[in-house]
């Protein structure tokens, strides 16, 4: 375990292996919410800090409990109660103590549940054999690439909706997912930056 | 006896369950109008045995989260719903991945964590809380159906596409000559992303037609 292990999966998840322009998760949101800056960057926020948290949670709910107790067939069923639990819990808590964050962020709580990076993280640290800081460093960097590709995606489209004549059929989802396309050219540019043992 | 058939017809596509049908299959359409579970569409298209096998496995959990959520909606409280609804989908995921472990397992190998990410579909979901908390039984027997089989058929037209340029075989028989070439970006991200955009330009722009 060194330093440049860590800088190397945290890389690689946040530009080589973006989760939302090479896995393709988090599909969701990045259509819907990505229609101004502002809600983005609040959901990003919201993302980065869930997904840190529940992997971490999930981790240490996967090696020291279900392994020990030979209950792996319950990993997904643990997995999204976890996931739920926290995010209610957080939402609990933010909208009791800081209220100005509930506003910024809060509201995007409830979605989180059922986006599909949250439980793809905790699947993918499972499957990759990661220990718990690798764990936290990969789930960190998997969000911050997530919200890269959403911000990313809303600034250009508030540009686009500005100047652009867009087709009355490729409207809302179509353009999306032609922006999401070209972006995704763009990101495997970085697939030759370094590579992982 | 013409007038007779047209009639029937009228009856036909006045009842409740052939619009709950026809709008599964193709006015509400999961993937095309609601734009719900795009994840799994695009990630794992590249191959239609895969896509035949994800559509079969989200229909199955559909059916039965729908089912089960609708013949409890009296007794499920309105707070924690939405647990409910995670740990119904949850326990038939653990179903279907053990089944493909089992029975198909170099499918189960292709599709890996994408798998245990039906749990996350929104199409579940979106079904259970639009629909299947507030109808009858029947209805939404129905109505998980028609959703499940509208979402099949769009997965598997995307990954003939892509299987077809990018490797230029279907379902694994190779079917174009030896001069061709592989569209390689066909079996990546962006093929899906640009593939998705042009169906839905053009089920979209049909759609507006026929509505007008």
């Amino acid at each position: 375990m060194n330093g440049s292990n860590l800088i190397m999966i945290f890389l690689d998840t946040f530009l080589i292996r973006n989760i939302a322009l090479v896995y393709i998760l988090g599909m969701c949101p990045f259509i819907a919410i990505s229609k101004n800056l502002k809600s983005a960057s609040g959901m990003s926020m919201a993302i980065i800090f869930v997904v840190t948290l529940t992997a971490g949670l999930n981790w240490l709910i996967y090696w020291k409990i279900l392994i020990p107790f030979k209950c792996e067939i319950f990993t997904f069923l643990i997995f999204i109660i976890t996931i739920a639990a926290t995010v209610q819990f957080i939402e609990m808590v933010i909208d009791k103590f800081f209220p100005p964050l509930y506003s910024t962020f809060g509201i995007f709580l409830p979605l989180i549940t059922v986006n599909c990076i949250v439980l793809a993280v905790s699947l993918f640290m499972v499957l990759r054999n990661y220990n718990f800081i690798q764990t936290i460093v990969y789930a960190f960097g998997t969000a911050s690439g997530w919200s890269l590709a959403i911000i990313l995606m809303a600034s250009i489209k508030e540009k686009l909706y500005l100047i652009s004549d867009i087709p009355s059929g490729l409207k809302g989802p179509g353009i999306t997912m032609i922006i999401a396309g070209i972006l995704a050219f763009a990101f495997m540019g970085f697939a030759g930056m370094i590579t992982i043992k | 006896m013409k007038k007779n058939r047209k009639k029937i017809k009228r009856k036909l596509i006045h009842t409740k369950s052939f619009r709950i049908i026809i709008g599964g299959l193709w006015r509400d359409n999961p993937i095309f109008c609601m734009v719900l579970g795009i994840c799994s569409s695009l990630a794992i298209t590249n191959r239609v045995e895969n896509a035949i096998t994800m559509g079969l496995g989200v229909t199955f959990v559909l059916i039965f989260t729908e089912v089960i959520i609708s013949s409890l909606r009296n007794f499920i409280p309105e707070r924690v719903r939405m647990i409910t609804y995670m740990v119904v989908i949850a326990t038939f995921v653990i179903v279907v991945d053990r089944f493909l472990k089992a029975f198909f397992p170099v499918i189960s190998e292709a599709l890996g964590p994408y798998v245990g990410l039906i749990i996350t579909n929104c199409i579940l979901m979106g079904r259970a809380e639009a629909y299947a908390i507030k109808n009858k039984l029947k209805d939404s027997l129905l109505d998980s159906i028609a959703c499940g089989l509208g979402y099949t058929y769009i997965l598997i037209l995307m990954s003939v596409i892509r299987e077809f340029f990018g490797f230029g075989t279907i379902l694994g028989r190779k079917i174009t000559s030896d001069t061709w070439t592989n569209w390689a970006a066909m079996t990546i991200a962006p093929g899906a992303f640009f593939l998705l955009a042009i169906y839905l330009w053009i089920f979209r722009t049909i759609l507006k037609k026929t509505e007008q």
